[in-house]
């Protein structure tokens, strides 16, 4: 008996090691840069030089935030509508939700330049109407909306997977002992479906906060996110390895205490949906 | 109620499908524009079949997909069931602690902290150019993994451990009843990590980006596409995509309704 779990413990050795050296060790160089300078003496210079990239910090966290709200406010009705339905249209709709995951969000994000654009299609029918043309494109507006639109797919999975999970009885409970539909709503099926918008909010506010492309093509530059910098930073060669690692550290260690504070919301036990 | 919840549903497709038809729609375009009609034609997907760029991009986004899943496959079950055979709380909480670190890092720190490991390894043997088709792959089995490992898990936690012991008691050699007993158990989870690591692999962008050097994925390619000015042919070979998967998650989703169907019969 003690030789054959031995034996199965060895299998994932290889495992193991991988993520020794693909995941920890790259960390651990990503530290080492940052807490160096060019020539590989210690410093503490680029952890200070953080402060000029302040405003870059806040903005990414904002947007970040309010686009993670909208996603959340869109997706909750639309994940519990859809549970109210014939599951042969729940699959249906589910399908159809996730059909655009699977298209590359660069893609995704391009297309709303013909919609935004000063030419583009809203601006066209503006003129055409007789109302003078709006600036839609390059507007913090136009990244948030960039945001919601990549990311809401993965708000309405997970919420819609918890959610149709909720055992029927529980509702009928709920309202044999007098329980109304808001009653409903609020005291039953909202708690029980936290681990599925725990696990969404997750999933939409880390790539928000830390992306690039979005802020690239709908944003212009003048609304340079974090995720932007350190991108701008590491393409301009080896020189500026150092800021940007430090950059790319603070962004991780904001993201791990953001999640942080989101699991002692959730209780914790089931470790989150995953698609 | 019924009424409003159901054009609640269709004003977020609507949302969620509004630019994809736009793109399709101008992906016919006859001219250079995306915002002006001026005729149909299928001169951009024409263009699109004679475009080199495009294809050995269109290649090496598959072997690198193929490889990667198949390898997190190997690795990953392996890891599962190892993982799960840990006795020791802490070792096993400490490696799922690992496990996590790809899925809740964002993909821009993963992808730059590789890239500085395979510049510095680069460096250290004196390597002009450090990035291209090795580390590329070794990257996107490194996230691929913990898709593998997470869905094959609870499937392991399913099976009940006292059918592989009788196994073993009717003389099973332990090898033999992992693969007689343990695997066909396991072995939904397995293929929907396998189906995870190569979707992911495909779509992958920002940890490509950081990792690929000259090796150009089509996601790179599309990137560099959208940096010039906007033409169709961007829209043309994302409707292609598009219609790939369309297609394919419809068939798919054929096939699961007749199994279904089958089983309950």
């Amino acid at each position: 008996m003690k030789k054959k779990s031995f034996g199965s413990r060895i299998i994932a050795a290889p495992y193991i090691v991988w993520a020794a050296i693909f995941v920890i060790v790259p960390l651990i160089i990503m530290a080492y840069f940052a807490l160096t300078d060019a020539n590989g003496a210690f410093t503490l210079a680029n952890l200070a030089g953080i402060g000029k990239y302040k405003k870059a910090f806040a903005v990414s966290i904002l947007y970040a935030v309010i686009a993670t709200i909208i996603t959340l406010l869109l997706a909750y009705p639309m994940a519990y509508f859809m549970t109210k339905m014939k599951i042969s249209s729940q699959r249906m709709i589910m399908l159809i939700v996730m059909l655009p995951m699977w298209m590359n969000f660069l893609i995704r994000t391009y297309s709303w330049i013909t919609i935004l654009a000063n030419t583009g299609l809203i601006n066209t029918f503006l003129s055409k109407i007789g109302l003078k043309p709006l600036q839609l494109i390059n507007t913090p507006g136009a990244v948030i909306l960039g945001m919601v639109y990549d990311f809401i797919p993965y708000m309405i999975l997970p919420i819609y997977s918890v959610m149709s999970k909720i055992d029927k009885s529980l509702l009928e409970a709920a309202e044999d002992l007098g329980a109304n539909g808001k009653a409903r709503l609020h005291r039953v099926i909202f708690p029980l479906s936290l681990p599925g918008v725990i696990s969404g909010i997750t999933m939409v506010f880390v790539p928000s906060v830390s992306t690039f492309y979005i802020s690239q093509k709908l944003g212009g530059n003048k609304n340079l996110l974090i995720g932007d910098a350190i991108e701008f930073l590491f393409n301009n060669g080896p020189d500026y390895y150092n800021v940007a690692s430090a950059l790319s550290m603070v962004l991780m260690v904001l993201i791990l205490i953001s999640l942080a504070v989101m699991n002692r919301f959730s209780d914790g036990d089931e470790g989150g949906v995953v698609i | 109620m019924k009424i409003l919840s159901r054009l609640y549903i269709a004003l977020i497709l609507i949302f969620l499908y509004a630019p994809v038809a736009v793109m399709i729609f101008f992906s016919f375009n006859e001219g250079e524009s995306v915002w002006v009609f001026s005729g149909f034609s299928f001169d951009w997907y024409k263009s699109l079949i004679h475009n080199e760029t495009m294809l050995t991009a269109l290649q090496h986004t598959l072997i690198v997909a193929v490889l990667s899943a198949l390898i997190s496959t190997v690795l990953g079950t392996a890891a599962a069931v190892g993982i799960t055979a840990l006795r020791k709380k802490i070792t096993k909480s400490a490696v799922m602690t690992v496990t996590n670190i790809p899925m809740m890092n964002a993909d821009i720190v993963t992808g730059v902290s590789l890239m500085l490991l395979f510049v510095f390894v680069g460096r250290l043997f004196g390597l002009k150019e450090s990035l291209g088709f090795w580390t590329v792959l070794i990257a996107h089995i490194t996230f691929n993994l913990p898709y593998v490992i997470l869905s094959v898990m609870p499937k392991l936690n399913q099976t009940d451990t006292s059918l592989s012991e009788a196994a073993l008691d009717l003389g099973c050699t332990p090898v033999k009843a992992f693969f007689k007993v343990v695997l066909p158990a396991i072995s939904t989870g397995i293929f929907t990590g396998m189906i995870m690591a190569f979707t992911l692999s495909l779509d992958d962008f920002v940890i490509s980006y950081f990792t690929c050097g000259h090796y150009q994925t089509l996601p790179i390619v599309i990137y560099n596409m959208t940096k010039k000015t906007v033409t169709p042919d961007v829209y043309a070979l994302s409707t292609f995509i598009f219609i790939s998967v369309f297609v394919l998650l419809v068939l798919y989703n054929a096939l699961q309704n007749k199994s279904e169907k089958r089983r309950t019969a």
